[in-house]
């Protein structure tokens, strides 16, 4: 509960007294304080700069330093203070989060000392308000990345026991670590050089004087650029296989893009030497020699720029999309209009639509080569305007489209950012949501268990088990008890619901018990301690243990003033039902019951689950009680 | 004449710019209103709190509510923090009603105190009129089935949807019918106030709950 609605929880006791007239049950008794203490100020030192603050305040939190009594062990007896040697600086953000109820982080403290004076005094940092959350964690993940680095340094000693796998993987990814990992660095780097080099000069004419015809040098020293070429693959297939060999996870190895690379760079290769000298697939043959050139993308391994930069192109492939679905509205609606104007003309390049196409493209993009150019008017006016809106699609928004997608990724990552940590504070609220109401039904059985164990006069236990709840809790875990009376249900957690409402669902039984207590009339007196524990449920595992001295406790307890009530069908768990035996208390006082006793017939929904979890020998029926006034 | 009409024109559109300026120093005005409650001597007269009690309870109020005064939303809102399994709005709507005695929307520090003193530390028969007036919504002097079953929904919304036994549709209703039983004494359909006291003063469960919170504050 937050701390300001502390303050209002009399108000809602208070109005709790509307639900009074209605209600059709008596209330349990409200917990009262056991030393009302006035309200004092205590004196707070922390190294040397004196906070106060109410003691009520103070205990708003009771799982925090200040709010048990582990702020005792800081008592000067002398000065009559609490005195902390940590830093008053922090300390204002503590006491305020115990006045205010929200924790904030403020920007100018690092983040390693405010974690150590939130763990010092208790409070966990996920309870940082909204306006500061984002930047806790922000700053938080920073110093974590950065403590990680350090360690990644540290980490490159090398370790004793490590496979002879291990140490190929980590010579493969960190080249500096070993000599041999960076003899293997610079060997691949040279043949990835050479091969791309080799690529490239295949294709240029040295022809000699004496050829009429000049031929490239790929087909003059076939059989040097083969071996080169033999030579180069050769290594990177050796580098490929002990890739595969070393790497921790084959299979994810496999799906990564440079290990794509890698394989399309060598493939064309040994398709080449598979492939017979045939005429018709030589042509396909000689696209694959294109994909030689992606060898050249295995330098990214070596260069950190290229694989930023290849990562920055994947994270705004959105962005860029859009900038070319629009470009391409614009080409189609432009080509369309120019090859209806050129319809006209003749000799017109216009052929088709898709033919216009290229004369929007290089006009929009201020190219002009001239190839295509229109001949009518109308086509001269279009292509005039074709190459306005060029300028203004193309050249004005380029900036603010990449102004616009490093403000708008800046954004995403932050929304994403949001999202990701929003869903884990709607989970920690739900947390503190269901703790709160857990809460109130885990104090409810321990509760009522104490007052089991009261009777049987084990005070022992009763003191081990009763749990220092404060005294707000208790407060308002009688607020929770009181509208469970008025209305005749209970609160349960979500799995019993689940339960109980799939077997509702089954049996189609509506609840009597409000029609019952007003055909009965029930006055029944308001808890006296006894009468609170006839008619309430009694905690699932302890049942066999405390149901026979309870009915002894009762029985005793009706030699004197009997006070019996209704015990409604819908309040009592089915499998927590007191099963009473019904003789005994019929026979004492017998005079001046106002209503006969009738037993409620059992509902079908109920017998099931009795029958699985009653212990032997109870009776299965619900009494009525009646007060005998 | 025209010029009269001119005048009256030229002082409308006065008037219009003046009501603008005015409608922002309203925007501003709202966003900073406050509000002080009447002194602490005033206020121990007119409740039955003690100066202690009332200080304790400005120094809640006004830790929550910094401005002074609650309007309904931050009720809503506070009030909700106290059921955390149900949906107390409706309830709270009600509530807020029943404190806003002079009924302008928000509830002052006054406005709470008053109705604090008549829940704590009234006659009963200042409670169960209280409660009569929290029942009946539109304050005309009857409490109706209609009104008792908004009320009664609104009360069962709080426990929210995992209560044992679940809850039907009927549920209020049914509630509502045995209120009405046990209220109604000449059976017209309706409560009145006079019905209400003499029902509740005869009931002993009802007489005991009411001196449950005395000892809050």
């Amino acid at each position: 509960m937050a701390a300001g609605v502390a303050a209002w929880l009399p108000f809602a006791r208070a109005a709790a007294i509307g639900w009074m007239p209605v209600a059709n049950l008596p209330m349990p008794v409200a917990p009262t304080e056991k030393n009302k203490r006035q309200d004092e100020l205590i004196i707070l030192n922390v190294s040397g700069r004196r906070f106060q603050t109410w003691r009520n305040t103070l205990d708003r939190y009771p799982d925090t330093l200040l709010g048990s009594s582990e702020k005792e062990f800081f008592y000067n007896e002398e000065t009559k203070e609490y005195f902390f040697d940590r830093d008053p600086d922090v300390f204002r953000s503590v006491l305020n989060f115990y006045r205010t109820g929200k924790l904030h982080y403020p920007r100018y403290e690092c983040i390693s000392s405010y974690d150590e004076e939130l763990a010092f005094f208790g409070i966990i940092p996920e309870i940082i308000g909204d306006c500061c959350y984002e930047e806790y964690k922000d700053r938080k993940r920073e110093n974590a990345e950065r403590l990680m680095d350090d360690q990644e340094d540290n980490k490159d000693a090398k370790l004793p026991n490590m496979t002879f796998r291990e140490t190929m993987w980590r010579a493969f990814e960190n080249p500096h670590t070993s000599t041999m990992a960076l003899v293997f660095y610079y060997v691949t780097g040279f043949f990835i050089a050479v091969s791309v080099i080799t690529n490239v000069v295949e294709t240029v004419p040295c022809g000699s004087a004496l050829n009429k015809k000049e031929v490239p040098c790929g087909e003059r020293y076939t059989v040097a650029f083969f071996c080169m070429d033999t030579a180069c693959v050769m290594i990177f297939t050796v580098e490929y296989l002990m890739r595969l060999f070393a790497a921790p996870s084959r299979y994810r190895f496999m799906r990564s893009v440079m290990s794509i690379i890698d394989v399309v760079a060598i493939l064309p290769y040994y398709i080449g030497l598979v492939m017979t000298d045939n005429e018709d697939v030589s042509g396909a043959f000689v696209t694959l020699r294109v994909f030689r050139v992606f060898r050249i993308f295995k330098f990214s391994r070596h260069s950190q720029g290229l694989r930023i930069l290849g990562y920055t192109l994947k994270s705004c492939a959105s962005e860029l999309g859009f900038l070319l679905f629009s470009l391409t509205m614009a080409i189609i609606i432009f080509a369309t209009v120019m090859f209806y104007a050129e319809k006209g003309s003749t000799s017109s390049k216009f052929t088709s639509i898709p033919a216009s196409f290229w004369y929007t493209i290089v006009t929009m993009t201020t190219l002009g080569y001239g190839d295509m150019v229109p001949k009518t008017i109308a086509g001269k006016i279009f292509g005039s305007i074709c190459s306005l809106s060029g300028v203004l699609v193309i050249a004005l928004p380029v900036p603010v489209i990449v102004s616009n997608f490093s403000r708008i990724y800046h954004q995403n990552q932050r929304a994403d950012k949001r999202r990701a940590q929003k869903k884990a504070r709607l989970a920690r609220i739900r947390i503190s949501k269901t703790g709160s109401s857990s809460a109130f039904l885990h104090s409810k059985r321990n509760g009522l268990f104490n007052e089991a164990l009261e009777l049987t006069g084990s005070t022992e236990e009763e003191k081990r088990l009763s749990k220092s709840t404060s005294l707000l809790e208790s407060q308002h875990h009688h607020l929770l008890t009181c509208l469970e009376k008025t209305t005749n249900h209970e609160f349960v957690d979500e799995q019993y619901y689940q339960q109980s409402y799939l077997e509702a669902g089954l049996q189609n039984y509506s609840s009597r018990s409000p029609s019952l207590s007003s055909q009965e009339g029930v006055t029944g007196t308001c808890c006296t301690r006894r009468s609170k524990k006839h008619h309430s449920p009694l905690p699932n595992s302890s049942e066999p243990a405390h149901m026979q001295p309870l009915t002894h406790a009762r029985q005793q307890g009706l030699q004197e003033l009997s006070t019996i009530h209704i015990q409604p069908l819908s309040t009592s768990r089915s499998s927590l039902n007191m099963r009473m035996d019904e003789p005994a208390p019929l026979n004492c006082q017998g005079s001046q019951i106002t209503t006969a006793i009738i037993s409620i017939p059992t509902p079908p929904v109920t017998t099931p689950e009795d029958d699985a979890r009653l212990p032997a020998g109870a009776t299965h029926q619900n009494v009525v009680k009646v007060s005998a006034l | 004449m025209d010029t009269t009409r001119r005048v009256s024109t030229i002082s409308a559109r006065v008037d219009a710019a003046v009501s603008s300026v005015d409608s922002v120093e309203d925007e501003l005005e709202l966003s900073a209103v406050r509000h002080r409650p009447e002194g602490l001597g005033q206020l121990e007269a007119q409740t039955r709190f003690s100066r202690k009690e009332l200080q304790i309870l400005y120094r809640g109020f006004k830790n929550e509510c910094p401005s002074g005064i609650v309007n309904e939303e931050t009720f809503k809102d506070i009030y909700a923090q106290f059921f955390p399994q149900g949906d107390a709005s409706t309830y709270a709507h009600f509530l807020f009603n029943a404190f806003d005695t002079d009924h302008n929307g928000s509830v002052s520090f006054e406005d709470f105190v008053m109705g604090l003193s008549i829940l704590l530390r009234g006659t009963i028969q200042e409670k169960l009129k209280w409660a009569f007036n929290l029942y009946d919504i539109n304050k005309d002097g009857y409490i109706t089935k209609e009104e008792m079953l908004d009320i009664m929904k609104a009360i069962y919304d709080m426990m929210g949807k995992c209560t044992y036994p679940v809850l039907k549709e009927e549920t209020p209703r049914q509630h509502v019918e045995v209120f009405f039983q046990k209220m109604d004494k000449n059976k017209d359909g309706v409560v009145t106030i006079d019905e209400f006291i003499d029902c509740c003063q005869n009931d002993e469960n009802i007489m005991r709950s009411m001196h449950l919170f005395e000892n809050v504050l």
